[in-house]
């Protein structure tokens, strides 16, 4: 029996209910700017992150993407006033792939620091590591989850809060599921940001990886300073092909 | 009364929806606040479909059949039927995409014919569900108006 069919209505902490009107007025939403080809998936993706209380603006390409930050332009930006809090993209797109705009945006002084992820049909290691390497947040399997998106949501909220170190302990409370308020701390995360080059990256790589199991023992996982848990780590909840293997970025 | 209706109307729909498990993603997408979201995607979906089809029947055609364009097309589909939840056109298209790459006229006609297939059975089911859908939510407009 479906359990899934929603009657009740959604609410936003922020006040906003997912309607569009309230989404043009509350300036603590975070804005996410969500690039696919495919009419379908940009419907779907729009409407999880509403439901995830994101203001979200929907193109439907890399150019187009850039044209929106006004990448595309000689002068740089950043003064024009859009503030993006997150862009999530689509990996295969004609003209320029979800790869070559994540590059782009890495490349531009105003934007580099906005966190991308990345969305794939394909569950190719090769491609994840290149995206991850490139600096990508993320990188989601198709088709998108719920699940996904508020996770991405609750990342970047944190990232909001707390600064540098912290950012991964906090990370790592997030589970599906996993209330901060009623899972048990964790021991800092042994990874120093610092370890390794592409250190944000793979911060956010180990936090928002497949879920280990919830359990407090803190150092079971990490016995390495890189502190990636071990590939061998029990697959998520969700289907084993949905979520990216965990991989050692260095 | 009211109620009393309203519950079996969704029961009715939860039970259609069950027998079309695949489709509970997208269902749970929907709620009061957007109660258009099913329709609008899923009839996005039949139009995206049946495009990529129409061109897929084409590019076949060709003297010089572009595999690459047609492989093209066949992710396209493979992605948004993967998005509803349309599992069995989604497997589809990934044989297609074989055949594809082994640039084999032959097999791609057979999996479009298999896609083809697929796709209307996909998309009876989903009429179904639309209905369904509409009715539920057309009829818990009326309550709520007239409560």
């Amino acid at each position: 029996m479906a359990k899934n069919v929603v009657v009740s209505r959604r609410r936003c902490p922020d006040g906003g209910d997912g309607l569009d009107l309230s989404q043009s007025d509350n300036p603590q939403q975070a804005h996410v700017l969500a690039v696919d080809d495919s009419l379908v998936d940009r419907t779907v993706i729009e409407r999880l992150l509403r439901i995830s209380c994101c203001k979200v603006t929907a193109v439907d390409s890399g150019r187009r993407a850039l044209q929106y930050l006004r990448l595309d332009e000689k002068k740089s930006s950043g003064v024009d006033g859009i503030k993006v809090d997150l862009i999530i993209t689509d990996y295969s797109m004609p003209g320029m792939t979800g790869y070559e705009l994540l590059k782009k945006i890495k490349e531009s002084s105003a934007f580099r620091e906005i966190p991308v992820v990345i969305m794939s049909s394909e569950n190719v290691l090769a491609r994840i590591n290149r995206c991850l390497e490139e600096g990508a947040e993320d990188f989601l399997v198709k088709p998108v989850k719920l699940s996904d998106v508020k996770r991405l949501k609750d990342n970047l909220m944190r990232e909001d809060k707390y600064e540098g170190k912290d950012r991964g302990i906090n990370k790592r409370k997030l589970r599906d599921g996993c209330d901060p308020s009623t899972c048990p701390p964790l021991l800092p995360s042994p990874t120093s940001d610092s370890s390794s080059p592409a250190s944000s990256q793979s911060t956010s790589l180990n936090s928002s990886s497949p879920p280990l199991s919830q359990s407090p023992e803190p150092d079971s996982s990490s016995p390495s300073p890189h502190s990636s848990p071990p590939t061998s780590s029990p697959e998520s909840l969700d289907s084993p092909t949905r979520k990216p293997k965990l991989i050692n970025v260095d | 009364m009211d109620g009393g209706l309203d519950l079996l109307q969704k029961q009715l729909v939860d039970y259609v929806a069950s027998l079309f498990n695949e489709f509970n993603q997208i269902q749970s997408l929907q709620d009061e606040s957007n109660p258009d979201f099913v329709v609008e995607v899923v009839s996005l979906f039949f139009e995206d479909s049946e495009k990529l089809l129409n061109e897929l029947a084409k590019s076949l055609d060709q003297q010089d059949v572009d595999f690459k364009k047609v492989d093209a097309h066949v992710h396209q589909l493979k992605g948004s039927s993967s998005s509803i939840g349309a599992q069995r056109v989604q497997n589809a298209c990934a044989t297609f995409r074989h055949y594809c790459d082994e640039k084999n006229i032959e097999g791609c006609l057979t999996c479009l014919q298999q896609v083809r297939n697929e796709y209307f059975l996909v998309k009876g089911k989903l009429e179904i569900l639309l209905k369904v859908t509409k009715q539920s939510t057309s009829r818990h407009s009326y309550s709520q108006l007239h409560s």
